[in-house]
């Protein structure tokens, strides 16, 4: 893949990868015809275009464009089914993603995207997998909300049990108190779910 | 920094939006560096979307990389892993390669996917990085996770991309994965809409298509999955059609198996009937990948494919067009073009416009039934096309014309009508058509309108002038015009008419249009000058040329006794101008040596690219330099000006440009031309409503390939029709006198003229030709293949029968041989080793191996390492003497040089012969690898058989000590622009462990060692004579920290890969 563009309905950019080395002046003057080819197009059209020398496969959800510019011998349906996958993606992680949730947590929508496709490869196929590593390092950043050593909550929400064996009496309260603390300050169903075995065990071991 | 982090997200944000925020970027890299996990998060990301590969801030971030690969926390070191896979500075990749080699073995999935996808990245970067490391992909595709290895699949598609040979043994294991995922063996989350592992199964069938191009054997291995996964794949889903579609791609780019393509012409089927455009488009799309193989598909579609023609998306009527492109024959190529031009007249894409104006020109210049029609199509294009279109394509039209065919009468009917149909366009209204096909217009008049015997010249001198005085013609068409009326003035009353020309014109600002001015006045006053340059009708003299321009001899030789200095070509003053440029720059070697490496790198290509380039404009300021007579000068100086000349009318010429977009859309006469070309050719419209007429179409379009139902028999008619066109060409590529007969009637009229003819004599041998030649010879050449093939299949199949017999034979005869024949082998060897050359017997050679045999005939080979050079011995032994063979050595990266070939030596009824191949280095690779091809028929006069062979050698052979003293090392390593630098294992020993590994590598890759200061080691050695490598050794913390420098690209990184095996198998 050389580069993925979403843009809206009005062909404001909301998010740009490119894979392949241009420079800014390139990249402006591409985003900006292709944006005008695409929104001139009907929506019984076909979704795959031949633009200039790219292949380009681009699909709409609701008001924005997906659209990505592929190599000659790419697969042109398995790259809609990648656009497929990056919505879906969003859509469980925003929960009923929408235009606003790009604007205002696009860093988010990037972390996905890098989670999913690395280097215009798509990196892992596999849904769970991808939320998982993005929730992981996002605990990080509730972490930092209530400022705890990385590492160690890192490790915590890993594996209960290593947790609970390597961890001494008097420090249970003090991550059982941590818990609580995330549970309250999240409201992140993700977080919850991923942990709700674990919290079984907390709860178990030191009831509050 | 928290606060920093929010604006970061601001700043790329702005970015995106397309603000400058550049001032940003250094705090992104900051961010990254000194902030805590989450801003280290944000600043990554920041980087990745600011900086470029080559930015040069990226070094910056080196460090921090590094940092974070080797943290103990998850988090960052997929972080750092993650933007290595997106930038990277390639020169930095040896500083961070050992690391993310070692994740390769990490406990954690996520790891060792992303470290595989780095060094996916390093492979697509700088490949011969990574060349090492190629057995650790084999262990990452073996990987227990299915992300880990569908990560490694995109590391082997690039590499099979690059070498399918090598990758040939994998073929069994890439099916028994596929075997697995269509099985549904993987788990359940890499299901995508219950289709296991789409993508996985994609990538796969990619990799399949490339192992089984053109290899029966490798192909007979994936038949069964294929039909497997064709036959699962049967969901209506779209993602069930992209593996569908992968897959019969697949099928029909590896070698045929008829029950396969039968299943794929189905699922063909499926695609075009398909209610969904975008499943139509995609089986247009594999209907144009087939239908050169198999043409009948094209006809059991063709209802479809005219229903498509007709299509609202412009798309879909494309890619029928490049589908009815692929299957234009001499019976539908009037039908087609038509639906070509039409489908132009309302394009508005210019990329889309040159494409398809191309084609058009192609079909008419292959297919083109009669004059009228070729001339008309041509038109059409040069309307439609008009100044975007490739120059090849008038240049192209031009050498027709004026070469043209067999029969002097078919040539003057052409022109004639080529003549007359131009005289009417330019009486019409002129302004609307483009630069460049008045410029073809105005040459055609100016060389061919005489033989319209009805048309008086001065009529054709008044349409001409007519262009002069039109604003909108550029004065590139300009001088054209003046020109052709240069050559026309040859009657009295067109003199006076052209000397009126050519007086408004001769204090033109534009020094091109002054000098056409010019000739034109004083060749239209000297009516006999004027008919000895420019002969009525064009007679077609050869024109010699003393390109040696050896008439000047006398005045050069002069010149020097007069003290003048001797003439020096361009590029060896650039040469030496840069060459005092490098020096400059040296100085700043020692305190920043990446930067200065990069920077003398680029000064030190320069040279070399200049004087590649150079080469022709070099002849121009040859003749400019040398010129003493004017009319010599003047060639110099008209190039030169004809040159910029051009360029100052880029701007005019735009405008125009600009001027003539819209006109196709608006213009009505255009259209009005276009239509009385089109009245020309009766064709029944298509109408949506009505089926009759559809059906009609449908005959016009396929009656071609339906008359020719098998594909033989398309093969026999097509030559017929060739004929006409092809004999043309071959006649004018053949005959050279026929080129030069054209060139001078008009080269020596005018330079632009001239310039044209050089691309004309370019353009036509090369690209045009060959291309047209390629495309009819094709299925010709496919059934030579086919039957060399066969021939083959009957020799390798005679062979083993015989063998059999022959080894049943001499098992019953002489049952108990087996043991002495081992030793009949190694007596060979040393046999072999007396047949080496006197020449060679005093250096040391490497072990005899054996190459290839047959039962008549043994290859061995080894290789010599003399004192200056590198010779590869090739030992044939024959058992008869009536042989008759030819060996061909050949290899990318080397150049090899059949040095000689010894006479025969005969010992037991066995000859031995010797050839001799000496070796030397294109370019350094860390193996090379020589491929040789034995044809051979023995005894002489039997059919051919053929072997292949090949030949490996390291790096190391060519690896020669280079004895120099400290002082030159020194000044050597500041002179050296390409670098490596890493860390190597030191050789344990007590005392002295750098003495010992520095002694260890000079045994083993004969490097010279020059000193030894402390902890420090100083050592050189080149590539044969003449291409140094320096290394320099400084024990550091336990490791050998090398630097290894020299003027050669690639040569540091293949001499330490050495340096890293040497010592570790010491």
């Amino acid at each position: 893949m050389q580069f993925m563009l979403l843009f809206s309905r009005q062909g404001k950019l909301r998010l740009q990868k490119w894979y392949v080395p241009l420079s800014d002046k390139e990249k402006k003057k591409i985003t900006r015809e292709l944006v005008q080819t695409v929104l001139a197009r009907k929506p019984k059209m076909c979704s795959f275009l031949e633009w200039r020398d790219l292949k380009i496969v681009y699909k709409r959800y609701a008001s924005l464009y997906f659209c990505c510019a592929i190599e000659d011998q790419d697969n042109e349906l398995i790259t809609l089914e990648i656009i497929h996958r990056y919505v879906e993606l969003l859509d469980k992680y925003f929960g009923s993603v929408c235009e606003l949730d790009i604007i205002f947590n696009f860093e988010k929508a990037y972390f996905i995207l890098d989670e999913f496709l690395l280097g215009g490869e798509a990196q892992e196929t596999s849904k769970k997998n991808v939320l998982k590593a993005i929730e992981q390092a996002d605990l990080l950043q509730e972490d930092t909300k209530v400022s705890f050593s990385p590492s160690f909550l890192m490790v915590w929400s890993r594996n209960a049990a290593e947790v609970r064996d390597s961890c001494g009496g008097s420090e249970q309260a003090s991550w059982v108190k941590t818990a609580f603390l995330l549970l309250v300050s999240t409201e992140r169903k993700f977080w919850i779910t991923l942990n709700k075995d674990m919290l079984r065990k907390i709860k178990m071991q030191a009831p509050l | 920094m928290r606060q920093m982090r929010e604006l970061m997200v601001r700043a790329v944000y702005c970015e995106m939006l397309g603000y400058e925020a550049s001032f940003s970027y250094i705090h992104a890299i900051k961010l990254a560096q000194q902030g805590n996990v989450l801003e280290k998060r944000v600043g990554y990301l920041a980087v990745s979307l600011f900086l470029n590969e080559s930015h040069e801030l990226l070094l910056l971030l080196v460090n921090t990389v590094l940092k974070d690969l080797q943290s103990t926390n998850l988090i960052e070191v997929c972080m750092a892993l993650t933007v290595v896979c997106q930038i990277f500075p390639k020169d930095m990749i040896p500083a961070i390669l050992p690391i993310v080699e070692e994740k390769l073995n990490h406990p954690k999935e996520i790891i060792r996917r992303k470290a595989v996808l780095a060094l996916h990245k390093f492979h697509l970067i700088a490949p011969n990085q990574v060349q090492h490391i190629h057995n650790k992909f084999r262990k990452a595709l073996c990987d227990k996770d299915p992300g880990v290895m569908t990560a490694s699949l995109h590391i082997y598609l690039q590499l099979i991309q690059e070498n399918a040979e090598a990758y040939k043994d994998l073929t069994a294991s890439f099916v028994t994965i596929l075997k697995q995922v269509v099985g549904g063996k993987l788990p359940m989350d890499f299901n995508y809409h219950s289709v296991p592992a789409p993508w996985l199964q994609i990538q796969l069938l990619r990799i399949l298509s490339l192992l089984g191009k053109n290899d029966q054997r490798t192909s007979e291995v994936m038949y069964e999955v294929l039909d497997e996964s064709l036959r699962r794949a049967e969901m209506n889903h779209n993602i069930t059609y992209a593996i569908l579609y992968e897959g019969v791609k697949c099928v029909y780019t590896i070698h045929p198996k008829s029950e396969l393509l039968e299943k794929a012409a189905k699922c063909i089927g499926n695609f075009v009937l398909s209610p969904k455009i975008n499943l139509k488009y995609l089986g247009l799309k594999a209907l144009t990948y087939v239908v050169q193989q198999d043409p009948k598909l094209a006809l059991q579609h063709q209802m479809t494919i005219i229903e498509c023609l007709d299509h609202s998306d412009v798309i879909i009527k494309r890619e029928t067009l490049e589908l009815l492109f692929r299957i234009t024959n001499a019976q539908n190529v009037t039908v087609i073009v038509e639906k070509m031009l039409d489908f132009l007249r309302l394009s508005k894409d210019d990329h889309t416009t040159i494409d398809i104006v191309g084609k058009v020109a192609e079909l008419a210049e292959k297919y083109a039934p009669d004059n009228e029609w070729f001339i008309q199509t041509m038109n059409a294009v040069f309307s439609l096309g008009g100044d975007m279109m490739q120059p090849e394509i008038p240049n192209g039209f031009l050498k027709l014309l004026s070469e043209g065919f067999d029969s002097e009468e078919e040539d003057r009917k052409l022109r004639l009508f080529a003549v007359s149909s131009y005289v009417s366009l330019l009486q019409g209204e002129p302004s609307k058509l483009p630069q460049r096909f008045l410029q073809v217009i105005c040459w055609v008049l100016g060389e061919y309108s005489f033989l319209k015997e009805d048309l008086e010249p001065s009529v054709v001198l008044g349409l001409l002038t007519k262009l002069l005085d039109m604003k909108s013609s550029s004065s590139e068409t300009k001088s054209w015009v003046l020109v052709a009326i240069t050559k026309l003035c040859w009657s009295e009353a067109a003199v006076s008419e052209a000397q009126q020309v050519a007086e408004t014109y001769s204090s033109s600002f534009d020094t091109t249009l002054r000098q056409r001015a010019q000739e034109l006045q004083h060749l239209s006053r000297d009516s006999q000058l004027h008919s000895r340059v420019l002969p009525p009708g064009g007679s077609l003299e050869p024109e010699e040329v003393d390109s040696s321009l050896s008439f000047l001899d006398g005045f050069v030789s002069g010149a020097l006794s007069a003290g003048a200095a001797p003439y020096k070509p361009l590029h060896q003053r650039q040469e030496e101008l840069s060459r005092s440029k490098v020096l400059s720059l040296e100085p700043y070697g020692l305190s920043l040596p990446i930067s200065t490496s990069s920077c003398s790198m680029t000064d030190r290509q320069s040279p070399t690219l200049l004087s590649t380039s150079s080469g022709l404009s070099g002849d121009g300021t040859d003749f400019s330099h040398r010129g003493s007579s004017t009319t010599l000068r003047l060639d110099g100086v008209k190039r030169v000006w004809g040159r910029e000349g051009y360029l100052a009318q880029k701007e005019p010429v735009e405008e125009v440009a600009q001027v003539e977009v819209p006109s196709p859309l608006q213009s009505p006469s255009q259209q009005g031309d276009a239509n009385s070309c089109r009245s020309k050719t009766p064709t029944p419209m298509p109408n949506p409503e009505c089926d009759q007429e559809k059906q009609q179409l449908a005959s016009s379009l396929f009656g071609g390939l339906s008359s020719q139902s098998s594909v033989c028999l398309m093969e026999k008619s097509e030559p017929d029709i060739q004929r006409f066109r092809r004999k043309a060409k071959g006649q004018r590529s053949s005959s050279t006198t026929n080129e030069q007969r054209a060139n001078p009637t008009v080269s020596s009229a005018s330079a632009v003229d001239n310039l044209l003819c050089n691309n004309l004599l370019e353009a036509d041998t090369e690209p045009i030709n060959s291309s047209a030649k390629q495309t009819f010879q094709h299925p010709h050449s496919l059934s030579v293949a086919n039957g060399a093939c066969d021939a083959e299949a009957i020799l390798t199949d005679g062979d083993p029968k015989e063998r059999d017999q022959l080894l049943s034979s001499e098992d019953s005869v002489e049952a108990d041989d087996c043991p002495p024949r081992e030793d009949q082998k190694r007596s060979k060897d040393f046999c072999l080793t007396s047949y080496l050359p006197a020449e060679l017997s005093g250096f040391s050679h490497s072990e005899i191996i054996p190459l290839c045999s047959s039962q008549s005939l043994d290859l061995s080979a080894c290789h010599v390492q003399t004192d200056n050079s590198v010779v590869l011995v090739v030992f044939i032994t024959k058992t008869s003497e009536d042989a008759n063979l030819q060996i061909q050595v050949l290899s990318e990266e080397l150049e090899v040089l059949c040095v000689c070939e010894s006479p025969v030596e005969e010992v037991r009824g066995r000859s031995v012969s010797v050839r001799q191949y000496s070796l030397t280095v294109k370019m350094p690779l860390v193996h090379f690898e020589l491929v040789g091809m034995l044809s051979y028929s023995i005894p002489a006069g039997m059919p051919q058989a053929m072997m292949q062979f090949s030949y490996k050698l390291p790096l190391t052979s060519f690896i020669r000590p280079l004895t120099v003293s400290t002082e030159e090392y020194g000044s050597m390593w500041l002179a050296f622009s390409h670098d490596t630098k890493q860390n190597l294992t030191l050789i344990k020993e007590e005392r002295e462990p750098l003495t010992a590994t520095l002694n260890a590598l000079n045994k083993k890759l004969s490097l010279h060692v020059v000193e030894i200061i402390g902890v420090e080691g100083l050592v050189a050695c080149s590539l044969l004579q003449d291409q140094p490598c320096l290394m320099h050794c400084r024990v550091h913390a336990g490791r050998l920290a090398v630097w290894l420098r020299s003027p050669v690209a690639d040569l540091p990184d293949c001499l330490l890969y050495h340096c890293q095996r040497a010592l570790q198998e010491s």
